[in-house]
């Protein structure tokens, strides 16, 4: 137990020392260390509740998703039926998370199926190897075909909706000029948004808030709004409010001319006539083209801005716009001009987003929570330091020594796993301090048992070491199971807190049965001592 | 117990500022010399618990299994009757911890100014200092969008007479799931530990680890509802750690028990428990003072975001970890038959494996 040989005294020493290195670069300015090189850059990361910030998690309505893929779907069913010219009575109906259509003539049913199955596409693409489609057709009898969305289909959806959303929130967050924000998918319908130094949400949560589906269509003048309100309204027509207060109703043909697809780029400016703040967009060739076509049909009259299905403005066409640029004038102010730049700029979220959970804390607070944490730490540690010299003397220095070292390789290791350091997290490395002498006392007061059992000194400190490891390493496991299962379901400063203690565990083990070994086989080498002053 | 505890971190903190330096530059001084003397060898040795104490702990079993029992059904009641103060995580709703602009906070005006919001029940607390106040409101009906709208107009009513520090808003059923999970959390650690302890251990102390651990987080637990301290993922993580390091110090007895089942074929089990604790005794003690320390520290110095994550795991490290895994966590491993077939045992073999019940 208390041999080593030069090389596993020279792995060791290299060992802690490389692992001690690493938290170094946190005593540097960050921007200094921001020229090192990269593989130099790993240092520990605040968590928000020590740094201020704001984390916003993020839930992508799933109703919303299906409702839109079976009205996708209804569409299809009823355009396909059309063209090949099959009769169907009632409609084609969405029930029960299925569309349903009655094909009128028995005789035609297969024929329609055979259509509609034309329909469904293996998932994946083409590359899909799965068999699965995205589609399922079935006869359910009496001359009803049933279109239904299979649970991997709406799965693979929900998935693609969730990466296309994270896209979308990357850029609007981006556009606000915060600093290093995180973005991340949480679970099937999750996108947690963790932004630092962000005090007040407000403004992102508004801009995170709006779907800002963008559409250029045509106003309905063939009906006044007051009697389309009163139930007059063609089939291929809508009734849509205005965005800015007073609500006024707008009757807007269903056909979009151009989306917010084809938009390259928009940005606030002031109209130079008015003054007012506009936006004003540019869009890629075939929007330019959709809509020079559109202008050029349409000089006179009136066509709708619609955002979210609300009327931002419905100007009429003086001339035919070719230039594929323009602007949106509709009441705006500054901000709100700037806003929707950033909103089309960014692009459409493909499903609304609902903020379900909301924390953020203010860098005042978490200053405070960082000086009393650091006070904390140091008022502990010295309290224990103090506690072992006084019990056991020199090897309390020794244990002293360890456990210098073993705060250190915490904060390595940390480092380099780019860890979050919290509050929770610094009362984690706290209470290493205090359990890590425990390896110590373990080890001391076995080799003061068999002293007391007649040992001579140095078989005394073997058998020591050699009983109390095995202790060790049970009683630490356990502890260790604690802090994984608390990591696993734990979020935030609870994550921070696993963390450190999981890493101080680690930590604790290694310098037990290496170091402080070590240190003691030194002392005994040196010294050959006929008795253990312990 | 708490509040008194917070009023002693309160003096702590204001004088703080000022001293703290002091202090640290004092302690370090101290640490210099004492590292000196003690490695020069001139410090007396200091024995915290005397070499051959033979305690009878075993004879406490018939007092201390009562008494385990009757606090666990006092625990259990008091969670039924007075329940937990549930706090943000686990129930929904809004939080704001606010510190006023300038001089202290005025909280009736505020009760009176956000009362007129109609939110249902607002808790306004004062949190730290005179000049912060903890705001709560309940979680709104309507769904993630109306604890939003409450959290919109809680800003808009306060203005800009204070500084708002903290937000937490949680709709229904995040919060839900949240608790679920560290019930679940909890579960698996439990079950996780008892597998490891099985693997390495008979399943007598795999069972008897698992009743000193459910006893320790329902005397916890009691202790949350009778202190009435928040209860959030920060109450999971102190119950975790508790269990690990109350299985910590068990397991440090069971091994000595285990070490002596094999050496002792002979002895009387209570004897042989006994003879485990003593000798493990001096360790248990000076290991849970400087754990002691260290969260004495946390809980003088770690400000008020902490407190209850601190004072909770105080209770259940230092109160009852320790007096589980001596009182309750060895004795129990008699009535659970470990040791009572050794005599029987080839003497290579370890005895405690033909232990059957």
């Amino acid at each position: 137990m208390l041999y080593f040989t030069r090389w596993k005294a020279l792995g060791i020493i290299l060992t802690a020392l490389i692992v001690c290195l690493c938290a170094v670069p946190n005593f540097f300015p960050e921007a200094q260390v921001k020229t090192w090189p990269a593989w130099a850059q790993r240092r520990l990361v605040l968590g928000l509740d020590l740094q201020g910030g704001s984390y916003l998690l993020l839930e992508v309505d799933s109703s919303y998703v299906k409702k839109e893929r079976l009205d996708q779907i209804r569409d299809d069913v009823r355009r396909t039926l059309r063209d090949a010219k099959i009769g169907f009575t009632g409609g084609v109906t969405v029930r029960n998370d299925a569309v349903e259509v009655r094909i009128t003539k028995e005789a035609d049913a297969q024929a329609a199926l055979a259509k509609l199955r034309e329909l469904s596409q293996p998932l994946g693409g083409l590359m899909g190897s799965s068999g699965q489609r995205d589609l399922e057709v079935a006869d359910a009898g009496g001359g009803v075909i049933r279109l239904s969305i299979p649970q991997a289909a709406m799965l693979d959806r929900m998935r693609k909706t969730i990466e296309q959303s994270i896209q979308i929130v990357e850029r609007r967050v981006n556009e606000l000029g915060t600093v290093e924000p995180v973005i991340q998918r949480q679970g099937n319908d999750r996108i947690l948004v963790q932004v630092p130094g962000l005090q007040d949400p407000t403004r992102l949560k508004e801009l995170l808030g709006k779907t800002a589906k963008m559409e250029f269509r045509m106003v309905d003048t063939s009906v006044p709004p007051d009697q389309a309100q009163a139930g007059r309204l063609p089939p291929e027509s809508e009734l849509l409010m205005s965005a800015s207060p007073p609500p006024t109703p707008y009757v807007v043909k269903k056909q979009v001319l151009v989306a917010g697809g084809d938009l390259t780029d928009a940005q606030a400016s002031f109209d130079q006539r008015t003054g007012e703040p506009v936006v004003s967009f540019k869009f890629n060739t075939s929007g330019a083209r959709k809509f020079s076509q559109a202008t050029t049909e349409n000089v006179g009259l009136p066509f709708a801005i619609v955002l979210d299905n609300k009327v931002i403005s419905a100007p009429v066409i003086r001339e035919p716009i070719t230039g594929g640029q323009g602007q949106i004038s509709g009441n705006f102010t500054v901000q709100s001009a700037n806003d929707l730049a950033i909103l089309l700029r960014a692009g459409a979220l493909p499903a609304p987003l609902t903020v379900v959970e909301e924390r953020t804390v203010g860098p005042g607070l978490g200053q405070d929570s960082i000086e009393k944490g650091e006070l904390a730490a140091y008022v502990g540690s010295i309290l224990v330091i103090v506690f072992m010299l006084v019990t056991y003397r020199l090897f309390g220095v020794f244990a002293n020594i360890a456990v210098a070292i073993n705060v250190a390789m915490i904060f390595g290791l940390l480092s380099l796993l780019n860890a979050t350091l919290t509050l929770p997290g610094i009362a984690g490395i706290v209470l290493t301090v205090g359990i890590a002498v425990d390896s110590n006392v373990l080890i001391y007061e076995r080799i003061r048992e068999e002293l007391r059992g007649g040992r001579n000194a140095i078989s005394a400190i073997d058998a020591g070491f050699k009983r109390a490891l095995a202790t060790i390493l049970d009683s630490n496991i356990t502890t260790f199971i604690a802090a994984a299962v608390l990591f696993y379901i734990g979020t935030g400063p609870v994550r921070g807190f696993a963390v450190t203690l999981g890493i101080g565990i680690i930590t604790t083990v290694f310098t037990a049965f290496t170091l402080t070994r070590l240190i003691v086989a030194w002392w005994v080498r040196w010294r050959r001592p006929q008795s253990v002053p312990i | 117990m708490v509040g008194a505890v917070a009023a002693a971190a309160e003096r702590a903190d204001l004088g703080a500022k000022t001293v703290n330096h002091y202090i640290l530059i004092g302690l370090g001084i101290l640490i210099a010399v004492l590292t000196v003397v003690a490695a020069l060898g001139v410090l007396p040795s200091l024995r915290i618990v005397p070499d051959d104490t033979h305690f009878d702990f075993t004879r406490f079993r018939r007092i201390s299994f009562p008494i385990s029992a009757a606090l666990s059904i006092v625990a259990i009641t008091l969670f039924f009757t007075h329940g937990l103060n549930l706090g943000i995580d686990f129930k929904g709703g809004t939080l704001l911890e606010v510190k006023a602009r300038s001089g202290t906070a005025d909280i009736a005006a505020m009760r009176t100014k956000l009362d007129a919001l109609g939110l249902g029940e607002i808790q306004l607390q004062q949190f730290g200092g005179p000049d912060n106040v903890l705001i709560r409101v309940a979680e709104q009906p309507g769904g993630d969008a109306a604890q939003q709208a409450a959290l919109q107009k809680l800003r808009g009513a306060l203005g800009d007479s204070v500084d708002i520090q903290r937000t937490e808003v949680l709709g229904p059923r995040v919060a839900g799931e949240l608790l679920a999970y560290g019930m679940l959390g909890l579960m698996l650690a439990i079950v996780g530990i008892l597998i490891y302890l099985w693997f390495r251990f008979e399943w007598q102390f795999a069972l008897g680890a698992m009743i000193a651990n459910v006893h320790d987080i329902v005397l916890t637990i009691g202790f949350m509802s009778i202190s009435q301290v928040d209860f959030d993922l920060t109450s999971i993580a102190a119950l975790l750690t508790i269990l690990g390091y109350s299985l910590n110090d068990t397991v440090v007895i069971y091994d000595r028990i285990r070490e002596m089942l094999r050496r002792y074929k002979k002895m009387p089990m209570p004897q042989l428990l006994n003879e485990s604790i003593n000798s493990t005794l001096s360790r248990s003690i000076i290991t849970h003072f400087t754990v002691t320390l260290a969260l004495l520290a946390l809980l003088l110095f770690g400000g008020h975001a902490i407190h209850s994550f601190t004072a909770v795991m105080m209770f259940g490290v230092v109160l009852v970890g320790t007096y589980t895994s001596i009182f309750i966590a060895a004795p129990i491993l008699i009535y659970l038959g470990v040791g009572e077939h050794r005599e029987d045992a080839p003497d290579s073999a370890t005895p405690a494996k033909k232990s059957k019940a």
